[in-house]
């Protein structure tokens, strides 16, 4: 059921309090880089993708992978949200506890609604190939999304992929750079510079795209265009703000691992209203 | 049930070409049989495969971490991948991937290693695999195979293909000696008593099953009897077969073209730890990295022949009480 802006917004707001809660409550995990990918995930999860909550093994489905999979809250808030059976929106809190389906990383053993395990980086597009390639030979229109974080694109299995998309012509992959700017040790330009980003995805043999990450009809028409665009695959390079709706969370590297304390949840809640 | 009372050593196919044949058995057999090869299928002899299958092959070039996230994904998107390389980079490179991607979900991804061991000769060190068992055994939930022949190859590359969850096989670069019949039944887990025996048993895969074959021979005519394992499944091991073994003959020595840090000697000594302890020998290679040379001079001057198999079956025999 397509939603209106409003709509969408409105579940941005929630999944960010969710984000908040549950890491505050967990007192670790990563806030900041889930944050940074709240639009994105509503707008996959609410809007474009084609899926069915009820029914999530359904063959058809388009498929989301978390290769970021540090940035487990915001998935598990948007599919809690999305009302999966798998992830009981009672039990956000729950995350990273003994016993709860919410893992410090995502993982299919506890929550089968997943696409894949996630957390060791630069994994998730291989993944992803592996998918499409077996779509596109049953002949399925379905489509597979991974997100990467921009620390991520580090690793060098990721570029293996790339090339790898590019030879084997995968279109039914999607790639969303979650371009927040902000890694564990600091901001990527001083950790290990990753620029230019779009134009190694071109030089790779992709179709690339910059759009601002948080502005939800531009997700959308980015996620049209690479769906229209055959022969390649597309990464979006999705620029974000690390810890976004928060302001004192915003560009702050602290907030990539650390969860926020009691008192800077009352402030974040207060901030989200 | 004993299959061979005396042994005559007849060349067959080498276990990879047995792979790679079977392969191309499989693929007519079901379309969802997918293979991911990372510029050796001329080596590993996926080659076939991929002339008579080209939509179903993936070339990823050289890239193993790449290739088994890829194949991973196939697994999901419901296809039985093999994904196949030289043991060492397949298992080496693609290690992280097969623990995360691949046994962490429990996924339905075969890994085909070839040109294992140190009798791929000439290449050298660099690509000779000698830890790949350890590697494999250590990732939860896989089954481990390593066959000593063409049959037994092509038996295991089924029963794999047919197993649901991720596997491991170790194949070889050259010609092997013929131990199996062609009709030789086969089951993951289940140990193959070759040769009958009493005073010892000689527990093996790969390469070795034959050597410890030839060594028992040997044995015989000096007055021992010597059992005659092949443990073509490492992981799961079985037990009762090692328990059994230790409890009747009272000694037993390991064979493997393999480490003998962490290769199936350790895993079989635990089983005999916990059930029938008795003195145990093992063949293997021992904290070293071999050199270039013809497989035959490689395999004699370290130590994996039938000579230094009978050598170490003497030396437990005499440690028996």
């Amino acid at each position: 059921m397509p939603k209106s802006i409003e709509e969408l917004q409105a579940i941005c707001k929630r999944v960010r309090r969710e984000i908040i809660e549950m890491t505050g409550a967990a007192k670790s995990g990563h806030p900041g880089g889930s944050l940074s990918a709240v639009e994105i995930l509503v707008e996959l999860y609410f809007d474009y993708m084609r899926i069915d909550p009820k029914n999530p093994k359904w063959p058809d489905r388009d498929r989301f992978i978390l290769s970021k999979g540090h940035a487990a809250p915001v998935l598990y808030a948007v599919m809690a949200e999305a009302g999966f059976a798998d992830t009981p929106i009672g039990q956000l809190n729950t995350l990273r506890k003994l016993g709860s389906v919410y893992q410090g990383h995502p993982d299919v053993r506890f929550i089968p609604s997943l696409e894949a395990s996630t957390g060791s980086l630069g994994e998730g597009l291989s993944l992803a190939l592996g998918m499409g390639l077996g779509a596109r030979l049953d002949g399925r229109s379905c489509r597979t999304y991974v997100m990467l974080g921009d620390g991520e694109s580090q690793e060098g299995q990721v570029w293996e992929a790339a090339m790898a998309g590019a030879f084997h012509k995968v279109d039914n992959v999607a790639v969303i750079v979650d371009y927040n700017g902000i890694q564990l040790d600091g901001f990527v330009k001083d950790i290990m510079e990753i620029a230019p980003v779009a134009d190694k995805w071109r030089a790779f043999g992709w179709h690339a795209i910059e759009i601002d990450g948080h502005d939800l009809p531009a997700i959308q028409k980015a996620l049209r265009l690479a769906q229209a665009t055959k022969g390649r695959p597309t990464c979006i390079v999705a620029h974000t703000i690390k810890g976004k709706g928060i302001s004192f969370m915003e560009n702050n590297p602290k907030f990539h691992g650390t969860a926020p304390s009691p008192a800077e949840v009352a402030l974040a809640l207060q901030e989200l209203k | 049930m004993p299959i061979k009372t005396k042994f005559e050593v007849k060349l067959g196919a080498a276990t990879r070409e047995a792979f790679g044949r079977t392969l191309v058995e499989l693929g007519r057999e079901n379309k969802d049989i997918v293979v991911c090869d990372a510029d050796l299928s001329k080596s590993t002899m996926t080659t076939y495969f991929a002339k008579e299958f080209p939509d179903r092959f993936f070339s990823i070039g050289i890239a193993e971490a790449n290739m088994v996230g890829i194949g991973a994904g196939l697994a999901s998107a419901g296809k039985i991948p093999f994904v196949s390389s030289f043991s060492a980079f397949v298992m080496n490179k693609g290690f992280e991937q097969l623990r995360v991607c691949a046994a962490y979900p429990k996924v339905n991804l075969k890994v085909v290693g070839t040109h294992s061991g140190i009798s791929i000769g000439e290449d050298g060190p660099s690509q000779m695999s000698v830890e790949e068992t350890a590697l494999a055994c250590s990732l939860v939930g896989f089954v481990v195979l390593s066959p000593a022949d063409e049959a037994a190859t092509k038996a295991l590359v089924r029963l794999a293909a047919a197993h649901v969850g991720p596997v491991f096989i170790r194949t070889g670069r050259v010609k092997v000696p013929i131990v199996y019949s062609a009709d030789q039944k086969f089951e993951i887990g289940k140990a193959i008593q070759v040769v009958e025996g009493s005073d010892v048993a000689i527990i093996a895969n790969g390469l070795l099953v034959a050597q410890a074959i030839l060594a028992s021979e040997t044995l015989a005519s000096e007055g021992i009897s010597a059992r005659v394992i092949d443990m073509h499944t490492v992981k799961p091991l079985d037990r009762e077969a090692i328990r059994r073994a230790a409890a009747e003959t009272g000694a037993i020595v390991v064979a493997e073209e393999h480490l003998v840090d962490g290769g199936l000697g350790v895993r079989v000594a635990q089983v005999v730890a916990e059930t029938a302890p008795c003195p145990m020998e093992f063949v293997g290679i021992h904290d070293t990295y071999a050199e270039s040379g013809q497989p035959e001079e490689l395999l004699e001057k370290y130590g994996l022949v039938a000579r230094d198999v009978a050598a170490a079956v003497r030396k437990v025999v005499a440690r028996k009480r």
